[in-house]
């Protein structure tokens, strides 16, 4: 039962409505044995109640199953504690360097940090080593020649480009995510495989 | 002089603390002040008595003697200096004027729990010769958001004073103290013999603090940041320790999310000689670990990074370092931590030093009860345990497709099995366990949790010895609490959050009133309660009925009526931390404790039903009690009722850093 963060669980949850929408949930609740939570029965004028996830920077809860009313401060476990599990995927969110990285035909995904690389070549010996392939050559007017697989990145427009046409420098800041591609997908993108 | 002699009993808190009575209103007390050759001295009368309690309050304003015998000063003096225990300490400094100046010189280690009890001026006028200082700032219930950013604790004025009284000044603990780096360069300017620094739930600075510690305290033996808040100033320094040889006994930054140059550590742990205790972060990778654990074999602590492979896969060629002789080399290894982002194959690297383990941290690891067990069923002599439990995904969106609910429901069940069975590993194995602490890492309140009551009731039964539990779940019976209580006869602190608020006993139904209620009862040694669940008043009758040691309390949604407050106000003497929130109790709950506050050290009430009203006429029949109502935004409440209040007792009266939000009542 490890946590797997890296699973998009999100995606994956489901949930009545179409996809895209808030749900709107009502505090219904269809167990016997839960309680319902009565905040109303004790008249406290200043309860500090937040409804769904509007006032999500009062409170550093992650995300929370919006059928309830969230409280400030419950449970009663530190911020530092619940950041710490969700440290990895907030910095990955927030500084937008880690990226990840598929091959086709490989199970897994892998999540890499772009900034501890200095150059094309180190970046393309480690995802060799992490996929157990070879690049072909590089050329500008080519592409990759010489190897079924090759090279490819998605950057912040939305476009998938071949990983070294751009500088170094310009490919580390527009660089979303990875893909290595094989065969014919990867001709499009002007490889002479 | 009567303030003098406040300001120490107002820094005990804790069962010696000699009940004060500084009613207005209240007749002046005898003074019993004499000096060391047994003449009894004073203005208004004196008693030869010893049957006076030390805690008479001294009122006369002047003190006319002989100045004592010299050489009986000195021969104090000398014999104080064994006192180390800062109650003893305040007990010694009550016998007589002459004993209260030679206790004060004497003494080196100064304890404020409270920062805003006492400035940092009157402190440093009576005593005059310390080295060591622990401030504590914000109350604990800011940790949960509870109380805006900005409120106060600012170590800025006590490092100034500090700076001038102390320069020999060596150890500085801070709790929920807000700190700048202008606070960390002044203090590792101004004391040329520095050691120690610990920090525990503080904020405010960065890692340009940091270097200015690791650069100029060369004498630094101790550096230790605990859960504390540092902002990442992209400053190298762990660079910047001193070269050559450090003195460095330990090392604590797990909580520092900031990379650092592994390199300049490597190096540094490799000229630290002394080193014992090591803490990292989660920027440090397991083989990078390896390369440190070499290098420092002689570790008593031990707080892994981030314990799996870094994202990049290794060279082709590389080999997996020798984790488990890795471990094995460290033959003094008593506590070991860390485990962030943990690879569960590595485990088994940490098996030779189970056995040794006292205390073993596995919070943040997020593994399954089948992974601990093989652990775990090594440490026979584990006293300190803290392990956090997954939760599952909350099935609640699925209530109107019946059959994953089903399917589901029985899934949790087997889940449920499954992590109270880790429990019962340990149970069964560690004998010796004197603190356990299980957290949820999913910490929601609708989600079904993996431990319940199944898991108490094992420790209880497993563990005889436990001191100490802090223990989340979504659902308890009173029947594993009472079993806990007749079981565990040492606890001294019982904390357990059931996090559904109200949530009775889920077997029964009945309230969880009977449960603590055993608690207090059948366990003579508590001294801390943490209660939750579904409470009536009939569990704080309990409390103040049975509660006689307990000097801090935390309640939360809890309680019918102002009876509850009063109970434990009217029962319990030696409250020193009293922590609400959402519950049901007014002013005159309030009322009731007038006779106790400044016995205290603070009492904090959130959404409870206090009007302001209520709070003036605690702050007026009061006036050495500082009363803060705290809104959480600068709009004015809209109700008559009080968001938050938070009272103290303290000597200087209301202070002068209030932001907006806080209003101090007089």
């Amino acid at each position: 039962m490890a946590f797997e963060r890296d699973l998009n669980l999100e995606a994956t949850e489901l949930r009545l409505g179409l996809p895209g929408t808030q749900e709107s949930r009502s505090n219904k609740r269809s167990l016997p044995d839960m309680n319902i939570v009565d905040d109303q029965g004790h008249r406290s004028g200043s309860s500090r109640v937040i409804s769904n996830a509007s006032d999500a920077t009062k409170s550093e809860e992650e995300t929370t199953p919006p059928s309830k009313t969230q409280v400030v401060g419950w449970p009663p476990i530190r911020s530092y504690r619940k950041n710490s599990l969700q440290a990895k995927k907030s910095e990955a969110e927030a500084s937008g360097i880690y990226v990840k990285v598929s091959m086709d035909g490989a199970p897994y995904l892998r999540k890499i940090h772009l900034n501890i690389y200095n150059d094309y070549p180190e970046l393309l010996k480690a995802l060799e080593d992490m996929f157990k392939f070879k690049v072909g050559e590089y050329s500008e007017s080519e592409g990759y020649n010489g190897s079924e697989f090759v090279p490819t990145y998605e950057d912040k427009d939305g476009d998938w480009m071949l990983v070294g046409d751009v500088p170094w420098e310009m490919f580390i800041t527009s660089c979303k995510r990875l893909r290595v591609m094989k065969g014919s997908e990867a001709r499009g993108l002007g490889c002479a495989v | 002089m009567r303030q003098d002699l406040t300001v120490q009993q107002m820094s005990e808190d804790d069962d010696r603390s000699p009940p004060l009575d500084l009613r207005c209103g209240a007749a002046p007390s005898i003074n019993r002040a004499r000096n060391c050759s047994g003449e009894a001295v004073s203005g208004s009368g004196s008693s030869t008595s010893s049957s006076i309690p030390a805690s008479v309050p001294v009122t006369v304003t002047e003190y006319q003697s002989q100045y004592p015998d010299q050489v009986l000063e000195i021969v104090l003096e000398n014999v104080l200096q064994f006192l180390t225990s800062r109650r003893d300490r305040n007990a010694a400094s009550l016998v007589c004027k002459s004993w209260w100046r030679a206790e004060a010189l004497t003494r080196s280690e100064l304890f404020i729990g409270n920062c805003y009890a006492v400035s940092p001026d009157r402190a440093r006028g009576r005593f005059r010769r310390v080295r060591s200082v622990v401030l504590k700032g914000k109350p604990r219930f800011a940790d949960f958001n509870l109380m805006p950013p900005d409120w106060g604790a600012h170590f800025g004025p006590w490092v100034c004073v500090l700076a001038n009284a102390y320069p020999w000044l060596e150890k500085v603990y801070l709790k929920r103290m807000s700190i700048t780096d202008d606070d960390l360069a002044l203090l590792a300017e101004s004391f040329s013999g520095f050691k120690e620094l610990t920090l525990v739930c503080c904020e405010g600075f960065g890692t340009c603090g940091l270097a200015f510690i690791a650069s100029k305290c060369r004498q630094l033996r101790v550096l230790d940041l605990i859960e504390t808040e540092v902002t990442d100033d992209e400053v190298d320094w762990i660079s910047l320790f001193p070269e050559g040889e450090t003195c460095l006994e330990s090392l604590i930054f797990d909580c520092v999310d900031c990379a650092i140059n592994f390199e300049a550590l490597e190096k540094l742990v490799a000229r630290s000689p002394f080193l014992r205790k090591l803490r990292l972060n989660r920027h440090v990778s397991i083989r990078q670990l390896y390369r440190l654990m070499v290098r420092a074999p002689q570790l008593t602590h031990l707080g892994t990074g981030k314990y799996g492979p870094s994202e990049v896969a290794q060279r082709q060629g590389d080999t997996e370092p020798d984790y488990i002789a890795a471990f094995a080399a460290c033959k003094s290894l008593v506590c070991l931590s860390g485990f962030r982002e943990i690879t569960p194959d590595y485990l088994s690297a940490i098996y030779p030093v189970c056995a040794n383990l006292t205390s073993l941290n596995f919070s943040y690891a997020t593994i399954t009860a089948d992974q601990l067990k093989p652990v775990i069923c090594n440490c026979h002599k584990l006293q300190i345990f803290w392990v956090g439990v997954p939760c599952v995904i909350d099935y609640q969106c699925f209530e109107e497709i019946w059959v994953l609910k089903l399917i589901l429901a029985v899934i949790m069940q087997a889940l449920d099995s499954i992590c109270d069975e880790g429990l019962q590993a340990v149970a069964a194995t560690c004998k010796e366990l004197r603190e356990l602490r299980v957290f949820p890492m999913n910490a929601q309140e609708d989600v079904e949790g993996p431990v319940s009551e199944v898991g108490l009731q094992a420790i209880s039964e497993g563990c005889r010895k436990l001191q100490s539990i802090l223990y989340f779940c979504q659902r308890m019976t009173n029947a594993a609490v009472i079993a806990m209580s007749s079981n565990c006869l040492e606890l001294e602190v019982f904390r357990l959050c059931i996090m559904g608020r109200h949530r009775p006993d889920h077997a029964t139904g009945e309230p969880m009133d009977e449960g603590f209620g055993a608690i207090v009862r059948n366990c003579r040694k508590l001294t801390r309660l943490a209660v939750s669940g579904l409470l009536t008043d009939r569990a704080f009758g309990y409390i103040g009925k049975y509660g006689k040691l307990i000097r801090t309390l935390s309640v939360a949604f809890a309680g019918d009526s102002d009876m509850g407050l009063k109970y434990v106000l009217e029962g319990c003497p030696k409250l020193q931390k009293l922590e609400i929130r959402d519950s049901p109790f007014g002013d005159a709950a309030l009322r009731s404790g007038l006779h106790h506050y400044y016995n205290m050290r603070f009492l904090w009430m959130s959404s409870c039903r206090l009007t302001r009203q209520g709070c003036q006429e605690i702050a007026q029949a009061m006036p050495r009690l500082v009363v803060e109502v705290i809104r959480s935004d600068d709009e004015e409440e809209t109700d008559n009722y009080v968001e938050t209040l938070y009272m103290y007792r303290s000597l200087e009266g209301p202070r002068h850093d209030a932001p907006k939000f806080v209003t101090i009542l007089r």
